[in-house]
């Protein structure tokens, strides 16, 4: 397991990395946390010339308030987005999903800005960005520009990012006081989500008043569940209503049909795991 | 002299092992952290096909890469030999030629068509990519059944039939029983009888040890040794093999397992990989070494299991079981392994397992497919026969509406039945399963586990709970010789140890076994201490280097101790009565009077003593020994078992179903077994311990899967799932000691018990509590997709034999 040669190069400024990625054309690759890449090197499934390593760049690193704006810049490893106090206090939906990705191990060296970049559609971050619509902040040779993750990603490990661009932070309003769940279906626990659900809601006296909610693994993209939102809104917390709004979960899905999980099973799965979601996130 | 307190006995401390220290502190030696002068890194081209013929081979790019040495197709090593099976289990069974680098054809994925030779393993890698290979495909079978019944393509034309060999036992020929067919037949018509009929497919497992296969041999020894260290659980049967399948001179072949991380079977194997870099190191003059990727492990080292087992058992309607037939139909992949065609058969000895079965017959057919070879895995065909014959008797209890445990009570061999012959033929020295089933549903609360299932079945809990029983026997210490012969094995089965009493009072025994990380240094050395009365700290195993243990049989089939544990008591029992001659001389009294305990020669009666540390240094100085004895209190010694030993046990496991997705959690898990004396019960329970994860994966997780054009699709952990500590159950482990009457430690074995015994009960705990919606069978691993589909399926069924017999339309 040894990948092809390449050039490394590790700038400490996003102007430099810009500049790097400018010259390497398409022949360069951003390195982030390598947890996704450096698989896919050593089986040689892909073979850059040159890796830009993001890792020196602090200005891409942490999470800081911007005004009701909280911004986890794109190379804050899952380790430190799960212990810090802005992501636990006003998305707490992040944390809890982040502390279900992978082990300790991947989670240090891992961020969340790689994990959105590479778009795997079992990878469980981008149903939380699409649930909590999350704008990704983009810097490319011609300054910057905001996405929502709704348009961010666009198919299986393809996303809007041109090959010129970096990913410098991902930014979210606040959903402090929001009840939060993600409900991880996987065979074992190092297995990538069979299907998952990722559940944001606020509940006032028993009503269902505000809800999120996307689906991870039930297409080529998260998917957002806007049907069961709908359906969950303005109705009671209650097991039966939360289940009957679920049902709606499979609307506009497109698993995938393999050996380990028929197609039907997954459409099932998203029905019974976002009413788990749910629930669990209304308390 | 004042009388000391006796020394606490080693035996049955919970030592924590001798070998950790130097593992965890980054100090091992593993065969990949060898470094020779002027070594070269080997790399694999491999088959990417699964049955083709190779049309052309253009490796001059590759030979032209930066760094490379050398580039060769299997027609560069003129001198190359198959590789050989050491168990022809029939003397018509056909095997194909097994070239370490097939010159003309491949016959599954991953058999390895070119080997580059670089000075950096990167530049070998590299290299890779640009050896041209092209190749004229061939049909491709990895259909089982169709193998056997000759509608499949013949993969190896020469032999003119996919079928390898069929074996057979009939107790009713061999005058063990009666007769089977018979016996089943007559009870088809008898309306006191029922016949349980049932087809259970073994999936392909793959032995997922941590340290990847790697080789390196030196081709330069002073007087033409070869040096070959290996990632093998099998240094001596490795060197005798390479003699007799690649010819050169076993006097000029040391083989050197160093730290080994794991085998389970998998490293029980003479490879490809092994023959094809000594190969390149003879030829170049250079040590050569090569290491394979986790990606090479899953698809070129062999699988384990990989069977179709078609089951028939009679039974009277109290559940008396009256006969019982097995046929088999085994994958033994595109070649014949090491041992490859006798795993299947080892399984004919335990289908019966522990009961009194009266009529008993075993067929096996072993056939060849596109896929890699399949040889031992943790337990090698035992799981495989305990998995039939605990599914059966669940299978039975159901048919019969009686309680499981119930059967196995009406038909298993009671304590004061021993010593048993057993229908397969096998005595059976000792046992008690009443004891060891009565510990373990105290430990698992039985009764009050069936109340809570049938309270949430009746409320029709989103949660439904299965009980699952596997009481099961084993027959370990591989392995009597004269058995071994009569099934046609290429080797005895005995165990070679040798002592050397050292002048400064340290103990160097030598065993002919190999461990791979099952702690054997420190039991053995808590044997040693104990037997020879000296401090654990002094005494040093010595073991898996062709010039050190110079005569081995290894490590696999639970013999470790049963069989290389007892040489070592035999050698050690030949320096007491060495020393003892010296000791009566040394205190001026008759040997007759002379008594040995903890260390010391004591003359009985007095007070006067030697210790044996005395005695060796006497026999270093050699200043005062008695007339005519030599010089030294050194002992060999080789230990053939008489028979094997029967390890036994009772699991039981509570699973809990979610009805909604399919998901089994294991609530509980008890495992009560019988592994007779117990030397370390920490390393008995390590044992267990893992031997449960990987038996469980086999019910739940595991398996290797091929495409219909035979490629593997499980080839990486992501698909491939191997559980984790997170995945698996705390488990109640318990024993009840029983000791084998067969050797002089009353010990078992316990290498693979928690392996054969917990599949069984998993897969009986999840049919168990999804059998109410009219679930027959699931098949392994019981995937969380496949448990809910089943679910949906029999709910479906059972809907619609009610809606029929209602009537409605
Ligand atoms: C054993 C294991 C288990 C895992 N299990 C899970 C799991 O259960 N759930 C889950 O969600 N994930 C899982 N992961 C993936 C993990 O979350 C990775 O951290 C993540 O997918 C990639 O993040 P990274 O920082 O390592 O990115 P890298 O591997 O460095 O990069 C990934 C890709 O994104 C690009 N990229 C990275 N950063 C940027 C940027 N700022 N701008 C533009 N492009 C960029 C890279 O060029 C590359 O193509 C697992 C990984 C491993 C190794």
């Amino acid at each position: 397991m040894i990948p092809a040669s390449f050039d490394y190069t590790a700038p400490t400024t996003l102007a430099d990395a810009l500049a790097a990625l400018a010259q390497g054309g398409d022949d360069a690759k951003i390195l982030a946390g390598g947890q996704s890449l450096l698989p896919v090197l050593k089986l040689r499934m892909a073979a850059p010339g040159l890796l830009i390593d993001l890792g020196k760049i602090d200005e891409l690193r942490g999470v800081r308030m911007e005004g009701d704006t909280i911004v986890v810049g794109a190379m804050t490893t899952h380790h430190d987005v799960i212990a810090d106090p802005l992501v636990r206090e006003h998305l707490s939906l992040l944390a809890k999903t982040t502390e279900q990705v992978a082990d300790a191990q991947v989670r240090y060296r891992g961020t969340l800005g790689g994990a959105l970049a590479h778009a795997d559609p079992a990878g469980d971050l981008g149903a939380v960005a699409v649930a909590l619509d999350a704008q990704m902040r983009i810097a490319g040779p011609n300054g910057s520009r905001s996405v929502p993750a709704s348009q961010f990603f666009t198919d299986y490990f393809t996303t809007a990012l041109a090959e010129n661009e970096i990913l410098t932070g991902i930014a979210f309003d606040s959903f402090a006081g929001w009840g939060a769940h993600y409900e991880k279906f996987h065979t074992v626990s190092q297995a990538w989500s069979t299907v998952a659900v990722a559940a944001a809601v606020l509940v006032a006296g028993g009503t269902v008043t505000a809800a999120r909610v996307a689906l991870t693994n039930m297409g080529p993209t998260p998917i957002r569940a806007r049907g069961v939102e709908a359906a969950l809104i303005d109705g009671p917390a209650s097991d039966d209503a939360v289940r009957a709004a679920a049902l709606a979960a499979t609307q506009g899905t497109a698993p995938v049909d393999d050996a380990t999980a028929p197609a039907a099973y997954r459409s099932h799965l998203a029905q019974v795991l976002t009413g788990r979601a749910v629930l669990a996130a209304a308390g | 002299m004042t009388t000391t307190e006796a020394p606490p006995a080693e035996i049955g401390r919970p030592r924590t092992r001798k070998e950790d220290q130097h593992l965890i502190t980054g100090h091992s030696t593993f065969t990949d952290s060898m470094v020779l002068p002027g070594m070269v890194h080997l790399a694999m081209v491999r088959s990417p096909l699964a049955h083709a013929t190779i049309t052309s081979i253009d490796t001059t790019a590759a030979r032209k890469a930066p760094g490379v040495v050398g580039v060769w197709t299997g027609r560069d090593f003129p001198e190359q030999g198959g590789l050989a099976c050491a168990w022809p289990i029939t003397p018509d069974m056909k095997s194909p030629v097994h070239l370490p680098v097939p010159t003309d054809t491949v016959n599954h994925v991953g058999e390895i068509v070119a080997v580059i030779a670089a000075r950096t393993k990167a530049e070998a890698v590299d290299a890779v990519e640009l050896v041209d290979v092209q190749y004229s495909e061939l049909p491709v079978v990895t259909d089982l059944a169709a193998a056997r019944d000759g509608s499949a393509p013949v993969i190896h034309g020469d032999l003119g039939t996919n079928v390898s060999a069929t074996w057979v036992f009939d107790s009713g020929a061999a005058g063990t029983g009666g007769d089977a067919s018979a016996a089943i037949e007559a009870a088809r018509s008898d309306p006191d009888q029922i016949v349980v009929e049932r087809t259970f497919r073994q999936q392909r497992l793959i032995p997922a040890y941590m340290e990847p296969r790697s080789t390196v041999c030196d081709p330069n020894g002073a007087g033409d040794q070869i040096t070959i260290w290996s990632a093998t659980q099998i240094p001596h049967i490795l060197r005798t093999m390479l003699t007799l399948s690649q010819g050169i001179p076993e006097g000029k072949l040391r083989i050197i397992a160093p730290d080994v991380g794991g085998g389970f079977g998998g490293k029980l194997e003479v490879t490809p990989e092994e023959v094809a870099t000594i190969m390149v190191a003879r030829q170049l003059g250079k040590p050569a070494k090569y290491t394979e990727t986790r990606s090479e492990t899953m698809m070129a080292a062999h699988h384990g299991r990989d069977q179709i087992q078609h089951l028939t058992m009679s039974a009277r309607k109290d559940g008396t079981i009256t006969g019982f037939d097995v046929d088999l139909t085994a994958n033994m992949g595109a070649y014949l392994a090491l041992v490859g065609p006798g795993v299947p058969i080892l399984g004919a000895f335990m289908y019966n397992a522990i009961y009194k079965i009266p009529a008993y017959r075993f067929s096996c057919t072993n056939v060849f497919t596109n896929e890699v070879m399949t040889d031992a895995y943790r337990g090698a065909g035992r799981p495989e026969a305990t998995f039939a014959i605990e599914r059966m008797m669940d299978e039975l209890a159901t048919e019969l509406g009686m309680d499981p445990i119930e059967v196995r009570r009406r038909n298993w061999i009671r304590h004061e039945e021993f010593p048993f012959t057993t229908v397969a033929g096998l005595t059976y020295d000792s046992g008690n399963y009443e004891e060891a089933t009565d510990k373990a549903l105290r430990h698992f609360g039985y009764d009050d586990l069936r109340a809570e299932q049938q309270r949430r079945r009746e409320s029709g809990d989103r949660i439904q709970l299965g009980i699952g029983t596997s009481t099961f026997t084993e027959m370990c210490g591989l392995a009597p010789s004269r058995v071994l012969g009569s099934l046609s094995y290429g080797a005895g089965g005995w165990e070679a140890a040798s002592i050397r009493m050292l002048p400064t009072g340290v103990v160097e025994v030598v065993t002919g076994i190999s461990p791979h990380g099952q702690g054997h240094v420190t039991g053995f050395s808590q044997i040693v201490a104990d037997r020879l009365g000296v401090p654990f700290e002094n005494v040093k195993i010595l073991h898996g280097d062709t010039n050190i243990s110079a005569k081995g049989l290894d490590t696999y089939g639970s013999r470790s101790l049963a069989v290389g544990g007892i040489a070592v008591v035999k050698a050690a029992d030949k320096v007491i009565a060495k020393a003892k001659t010296i000791a009566a001389h040394l205190l001026e009294a008759s040997e007759d009077d002379i008594d040995f305990a903890h260390g010391s020669f004591t003359v009985r009666g007095t007070e006067s003593s030697v210790t044996i540390g005395d005695i060796a240094l006497a026999t270093f100085t050699g200043h005062n020994l008695p007339d005519g004895v030599e010089s030294s209190l050194d002992s060999e010694a080789v230990f053939d078992p008489e028979n094997f030993s029967f390890p036994h046990g009772t699991h039981l496991c509570a699973a809990e179903v979610d009805t909604e997705t399919g998901k089994v959690t294991i609530r509980k898990y008890v495992a009560v077994d019988d592994v007779g004396v117990v030397i370390n019960p920490l390393l008995v329970d390590g044992q267990v311990h893992g031997g449960l994860a990987q038996g469980i994966a086999q019910a739940l997780y595991e398996e290797a899967q091929y495409s219909a054009d035979g490629q593997l699709t499980s080839g990486t952990f992501v698909d491939y799932l191997v559980p984790s500590a997170v995945d698996l159950p705390d488990y109640i482990t318990d024993k009840t000691i029983t000791p084998s009457t067969s050797n002089p430690l009353g010990v078992k074995g316990v290498g693979e018990a928690g392996t054969i015994a917990s599949t069984p009960a998993v897969v009986n705990a999840v049919l168990d509590a999804v059998r109410q919606f009219g679930v027959a069978d699931i098949p392994m691993p019981m995937t969380p997709a496949r448990v809910w589909q089943a679910i949906q399926d029999g709910s479906t069924a059972a809907g619609s034999n009610s809606s029929s017999t209602g009537g409605a339309a």
